[in-house]
């Protein structure tokens, strides 16, 4: 619930810097903040990214599935840590959000996994992500390449 | 962990094992518990594992002995915990200043077959300049690893490669080599810089 306002006022800050505003085409039920990725070193290793998906519809929503021309293999992964401390990473399958509610991919848990980079992740760039949902509305949205020892979308 | 206690103090006699069992549960599952006792990294002075560090140089645990010393495992592969954990880390030195001169970081891998002693120079380029890369054979990773009770396992992913899972905490020393506390992965800024500075000597920790 806090972390609403926070949401918003990044959106607003994005505008008003004239920021890479996340740009929305497709369904009209899903909008997707605060895109960012971390630029990569060449194109061996896996990248991340990470959004907030918010269903601003009356349904609810299922995520199956992402395509960028980026990566041959997106996927949304999950991060997680256990009592030992060990992280550890598996893919999360399909993801529903309820109406009304967002999914938050961000650093240590869900997160879009871009493997088998086509081409490096250059900073400063912007690379389109395709999200696919299970009534087979998309959402693309262009994800803004940041440092690569950026914390968040505003670096 | 109370099984380990309970050998360890049994030869003191029945009378000191009440007192010491209470000295064991504080320490092991009581408020004074910062891992339990059985996974505690060793004291740097007890480690053994030659390594090499991203601009060639010969290190162990010596090498960290007489500076206060954060350290970290993972592997420059990792998309996720290991970038956000050296931004965090990055983001701690920047916050302590110039004290930040005064420790040693190490950053060691658990994936030595691709993080060369270039890739990791490569790598550590990206953050904060007192982050060092320690990469080395194999063997001598499991002995580090072993040292700091830290675990790391390949996991074989779709497509024939390959990711690690591993301790993401990052173990905090004294000067002398002897363990603090950990910082949990991705633990806010707020604890995490008070925990180093507790770390740091008095007349270092002053200054910022
Ligand atoms: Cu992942």
């Amino acid at each position: 619930m806090k972390k609403r306002p926070y949401v918003k006022g990044l959106a607003v800050i994005f505008m008003l810097a004239g920021l890479s505003a996340p740009a929305f085409s497709g369904s009209e039920d899903v909008n997707v903040e605060n895109a960012w990725s971390r630029a990569s070193i060449g194109a061996s290793r896996p990248g991340a990214a990470y959004m907030i998906v918010r269903n601003t519809g009356e349904d609810a929503v299922t995520l199956t599935g992402l395509t960028t021309p980026l990566a041959m293999m997106p996927e949304i992964h999950e991060t997680k840590t256990n009592a030992d401390g060990v992280s550890s990473m598996t893919p999360a399958g399909e993801i529903t959000i309820e109406a009304g509610e967002s999914l938050a991919l961000e650093p240590g848990g869900l997160h879009v996994m871009l493997m088998n980079l086509q081409n490096p992740m250059t900073e400063g760039e912007t690379f389109p992500l395709t999200l696919t949902f299970s009534d087979g509305d998309e959402v693309t949205v262009d994800v803004p390449i940041l440092d690569i020892a950026a914390r968040g979308p505003e670096g | 962990m109370q099984r380990r206690h309970l050998l360890r103090y049994g030869a003191a006699g029945a009378g000191a094992l009440g007192l010491m069992l209470g000295v064991g549960w504080w320490r092991v599952d009581g408020p004074g518990a910062s891992k339990p006792a059985g996974q505690r990294p060793l004291a740097l002075s007890a480690m053994d594992f030659r390594l090499t560090d991203h601009e060639g140089n010969e290190v162990g645990p010596d090498t960290l002995i007489g500076r206060p010393t954060m350290v970290f495992f993972g592997f420059t592969y990792c998309p996720d915990v290991c970038p956000t954990t050296l931004s965090d880390i990055s983001g701690w030195l920047d916050d302590l200043g110039d004290a930040a001169a005064q420790m040693n970081v190490a950053f060691i891998t658990v994936d030595p077959e691709r993080d060369t002693v270039e890739a990791m120079a490569e790598y550590v380029g990206y953050f904060h300049p007192a982050i060092r890369g320690w990469t080395g054979p194999e063997d001598q990773i499991a002995r580090a690893a072993e040292g700091f009770r830290a675990l790391y396992e390949r996991v074989p992913t779709k497509g024939g490669g390959y990711t690690m899972n591993h301790t993401a905490s990052v173990f905090l020393f004294d000067a002398e080599g002897e363990h603090v506390t950990m910082i949990d992965y991705h633990e806010p800024r707020e604890f995490a810089v008070p925990k180093i500075r507790r770390a740091l000597p008095e007349d270092v920790a002053g200054a910022t």
